[in-house]
């Protein structure tokens, strides 16, 4: 069989970590990069005798999730305690939930190559992250950092709805998105924020049973999930080709290599023994609380985009864009308001040359220092002709280091207005025609392309602050004269 | 000094008849005195002291609150800031905790002077207190005896009057069993009507703290300082604490007494029905209604325990581990053996016993046979107690089958051991509150030592108030818990 008769089949579980203040079950704060174990409390330590408390707004966050993702809302919830040994794993179990998570099922649209597509969520659920073992030299140890221990977690749980890892990958950018707009996840990859585990199994296409599949862990990347899987993908694929199997097992991607490993198989996996945890009371949510969170929920992306194309007619890639994230979204309506200018031009400007200078200065845009109103006091004067376009980028790139400053004091300093007194512009042009004879025979004889020639002399003469408009017209009925 | 009660040892007090540092040296002298008990894990003399000084300065300065200057003790279960707090287990003999457990922290506030901290069956899994690190606790009444546990240090120091009343935690009778065998009183509260932070967890869903004192008065006065909602437990109840002492004179006229006949059959020795019978005829006496009762599903009490304690403390343990606290064994030579040495040195046998029969329990394939099917069955059990709660106002029972037994007598088998507990588990897995007070004094056998019999009184939710009224008023009309073992006057 070549490689295009079989199908991928793929689920994420995505571990996002809640942006609290403090940690799910203790008052200790959850900043990240402090000293090892400057904070984690007693009961992060596990100390004997102490007892979790939950933290009310993660519960705050997991609903608001869950109603983004028009999920049912558990009205009754159960912490369990998952039972394993591990030394950064303080009690010897973790609290998660099991039989009975806070976020039931629901759904997430995905684009991909055009197509929409939906990715069904079976669960979400609410757990507490480990501490870390780090395996420097301490004395030929062992070290143990509990700052991560009790920082609360949702774990976002896909139905193996994907079929390919591009589907993957937009699923993944898709919930990013989402959790950022929500503002309950930081989104920080590199500090662990947002991790991924993915569910990889091929079939023949056609087939309707799902293969066995294979579990790769902690993949921290958009770049390395789409490595990982495809990578998983072709080594099942080739494996079963050759007559083995694959069998049931957690492997881990090894990003420099760019393979994947085994870690442990089905037969070597710990038996967990979930039961509840009978130091924390169920969690009871009612229809009283549901209205209150869905009252603050922000308009989603999904709503927004659809929005920005029918209020300001903007083609489907700008809309995407603008709605990518929160920030950028406002900061677009907000230049839109100020301006008054079309929003076609307001987004060109912010999905061109503001987002290059962005990504360029590596800065979000809640950093940019250029602010909408300085970006909209530009956009205003383009759009009453007072500079051109080509001389709004001088200008920006001034705002841009001038974060003080407003667009009229650097057209106005650096004389950047644009001239459009014909009497300046016709002694101007009647000066580049006595001066080139030459060319002006040339067009006369029909060599239309000199033309540009003029068009460049003029406006160089008058430094580029020459209405266009103005300078092709005048020169035209100068030459035909 | 050591015979009088709370409210006596208060006016005393500030009579300045005595102050709290002498009252404090003579309940250590006599902690010294009677070393051979074994009550005590720890004796914190200076803190003790110190904290008598700073009473009898409160004292001077007109504080009216009744434990103020009291000797007390903790059970070695509840975490005391800057003290060993061993929990009876070699696992914990490095131990000091970094922070007070609430019920301490209560204490301390309340004025109470800690003399140290009560041996106990090893993380409170016994009934005899022979599961102990620090060693078997004996019973004042007979040395050969056990003391009863897992709070057998606590009944003991109360018996003996190594101090005026003392903290235990009850998990299946570990606050009135030890209580009968010695003959003292014991109330185990209603579940999260005492804070658990700070206690170290046996069986989260069961664990108890309460009072243990001299009688139901000074139970009452305990209590009030223990009991309270706390914002670090979840599983602690929002419920206003009622004056525990405001109604302990209330008349018992009219009250209603359920007698559960599957209480009262085979098993119980005869000297102890005996002396319940005549208990409950004082109730009567005192304008008591006797209704007898069915309660047919206690007899499944037993197995649903051991299987939900286990389940828990098999979690509950795993943080013993030698990785951060505790024991550790010598050079491991990796993380498997760090484990396995450490708590394989670290654990006593009868709490590994319960540590794998709880593992067990959870396994995947046997949790819905076991645990499920527990859990089902400990819902039935508190049905079976509402059922006869909406009939009566308290259920009266005893609260062991037999005396004291022998130090060593049921130690080889552990079904024997656990069948001790009969008649208290069920009301731990039901939730409610129960006390425990002397009734009696008989021996098994003829010309055998006399040996204290206790009586239980089981209650609604909450109705610890009801509990301490109904026990107050057997104590004004009876002395058996003014007794005191030869010896120990």
């Amino acid at each position: 069989m070549s490689a295009n008769q079989w199908e991928a089949v793929i689920g994420l579980e995505i571990h996002t970590q809640l942006a609290t203040k403090s940690k799910i079950f203790s008052g200790a704060p959850t900043a990240y990069g402090a000293a090892p174990n400057t904070q984690a409390c007693a009961v992060d330590l596990g100390l004997p005798g102490v007892l979790p408390v939950l933290n009310k707004d993660t519960v705050y966050k997991a609903v608001m999730f869950g109603m983004a993702i028009e999920a049912e809302i558990a009205p009754y919830s159960v912490f369990a305690r998952k039972n394993y040994f591990y030394p950064d794993l303080p009690k010897g179990y973790q609290i998660s939930q099991m039989d009975l998570p806070i976020v039931g099922v629901g759904h997430l649209d995905i684009d991909v190559d055009g197509d929409t597509k939906r990715i069904h969520i079976t669960r979400a659920h609410l757990e507490e992250d480990a501490g870390k073992s780090l395996h420097e030299n301490f004395h030929g140890l062992s070290g143990i950092d509990l700052n991560r221990a009790g920082t609360p977690l949702l774990e976002i749980v896909s139905e193996p709805d994907m079929r390919s890892a591009k589907e993957a990958v937009a699923y993944m950018r898709k919930l990013h998105e989402l959790v950022r707009y929500l503002g309950i996840c930081d989104g920080n990859m590199q500090e662990g924020s947002f991790r991924c585990d993915a569910n990889v199994s091929v079939r023949p296409k056609g087939q309707q049973a799902f293969g066995t599949r294979a579990e790769i862990k902690n993949i921290n990347s958009f770049k390395f999930v789409e490595k990982a899987i495809n990578h998983e993908i072709e080594r099942q694929i080739e494996l079963i080709e050759g007559g083995g199997k694959v069998i049931q097992e957690t492997r881990l991607y090894d990003s420099v290599k760019d393979e994947t490993r085994s870690m442990r198989s089905k037969e070597e996996a710990n038996d967990y023994r979930y039961f509840p945890d009978p130091d924390l009371l169920p969690v009871a949510i009612d229809d009283a609380f549901k209205a209150q969170v869905k009252a603050a929920l922000p308009e989603l992306p999904d709503a927004k985009k659809l929005r920005f194309k029918t209020q300001y007619q903007l083609d489907n890639e700008n809309a995407a864009i603008l709605t990518s994230f929160r920030a950028m979204a406002d900061y677009f309506e907000a230049v839109v308001q100020i301006s008054g200018c079309d929003a076609k031009l307001c987004a060109n400007w912010i999905t061109g040359d503001l987002s290059a200078a962005l990504n360029k200065a590596d800065l979000d845009i809640g950093a940019s220092p250029v602010n909408t109103r300085q970006l909209a006091g530009l956009l205003a004067r383009i759009s009453d002709g007072t500079i051109s376009g080509k001389i709004a980028k001088q200008v920006f790139e001034e705002l841009w280091l001038h974060p003080d400053a407003n667009a009229d004091q650097i057209i106005d300093a650096k004389g950047l207005k644009q001239i459009t007194d014909t009497g300046a512009i016709e002694a101007i042009i009647d000066k580049i025609i006595a001066d080139n004879p030459g060319q002006v025979e040339q067009y006369r004889s029909g060599k239309d392309k000199v033309f540009g020639f003029f068009v460049g002399q003029v406006m160089k003469e008058m430094q580029g602050k020459a209405n266009p408009a103005e300078v092709n017209k005048m020169l035209v009925a100068k030459l035909k004269a | 000094m050591h015979t009088k009660t709370i409210k006596e040892l208060a006016q005393g007090l500030r009579s300045r008849e005595f102050s709290s540092v002498e009252l404090t040296r003579h309940f250590l002298a006599r902690t010294e005195q009677h070393k051979d008990l074994n009550a005590f894990v720890t004796v914190t003399e200076d803190l003790a002291l110190q904290a008598a000084e700073a009473a009898d300065v409160r004292i001077a300065n007109g504080d009216t609150a009744l434990l103020a200057g009291i000797p007390i003790a903790q059970k070695d279960i509840f975490c005391t800031l800057g003290v060993k707090t061993s929990c009876g287990s070699k696992m914990l003999d490095n131990f000091i905790a970094p922070y007070n457990a609430t019920v301490v922290e209560k204490l301390n506030e309340a004025g109470a002077v800690m003399l140290g901290k009560l041996n106990m069956d090893e993380f409170a899994m016994g009934s005899s207190n022979e599961n102990s690190y620090y060693g078997v606790v004996k019973n004042p009444w007979d040395k050969s005896a056990v003391s009863g546990g897992s709070s057998g240090g606590s009944a003991v120091a109360v018996a003996a009057k190594l101090a005026v009343c003392v903290t235990g935690t009850d998990t299946g009778g570990s606050i009135r069993q030890p209580a009968a065998f010695c003959g003292i009183t014991g109330l185990k509260p209603t579940y999260g009507r005492v804070s658990r932070y700070g206690m170290v967890a046996y069986a989260s869903s069961l664990d108890q703290g309460g009072p243990m004192a001299r009688s139901a008065e000074d139970a009452a006065i305990l209590l009030q300082a223990m009991a309270g909602f706390d914002e670090k437990d979840s599983t602690s109840v929002d419920h206003p604490v009622p004056d525990y002492t405001a109604s302990l004179n209330q008349p018992l006229a009219g009250l209603k007494i359920g007698l559960p006949a599957e209480f009262f059959g085979t098993g119980l020795s005869h000297n102890i029905a005996t002396d319940l019978a005549n208990a409950i005829n004082e109730y009567r006496r005192l304008g008591a209604e006797i209704i007898d009762l069915s309660m047919p599903t206690l007899k499944l009490a037993i197995p649903v325990y051991y299987v939900i304690a286990s389940a828990e403390c098999s979690s509950n343990l795993s943080r013993f581990d030698g990785v951060r606290y505790g024991y550790r064994c010598e050079n491991p030579v990796d993380l498997t053996d760090l484990y396995t040495r450490s708590r394989g040195e670290g654990f006593g046998k009868e709490v590994k016993r319960r540590i794998l029969m709880g593992t067990y329990a959870l396994s995947a394939g046997y949790y819905d046979a076991y645990y499920l099917k527990a859990q089902k069955i400990r819902r039935l059990i508190s049905d079976d107690f509402k059922n006869a709660l909406a009939q009566v106002d308290v259920i009266m029972s005893p609260v062991t089958p037999t005396n004291a037994f022998g130090i060593g007598e049921k130690t080889t088998d552990p079904i024997q051991m656990y069948l001790e507990d009969l008649y208290t588990i069920a009301i731990n897995l039901a939730g409610l509150p129960a006390i425990s007070i002397p009734a009696g004094l008989s021996a098994a056998k003829e010309g055998g030592i006399a040996m204290p019999v206790g009586l239980q009184i089981i209650g609604n939710y909450f109705t610890e108030t009801k509990l301490l009224n109904i026990a107050h008023q057997y104590q004004q009309v009876t002395d058996w818990h003014q007794r005191m073992p030869y010896g120990f006057e």
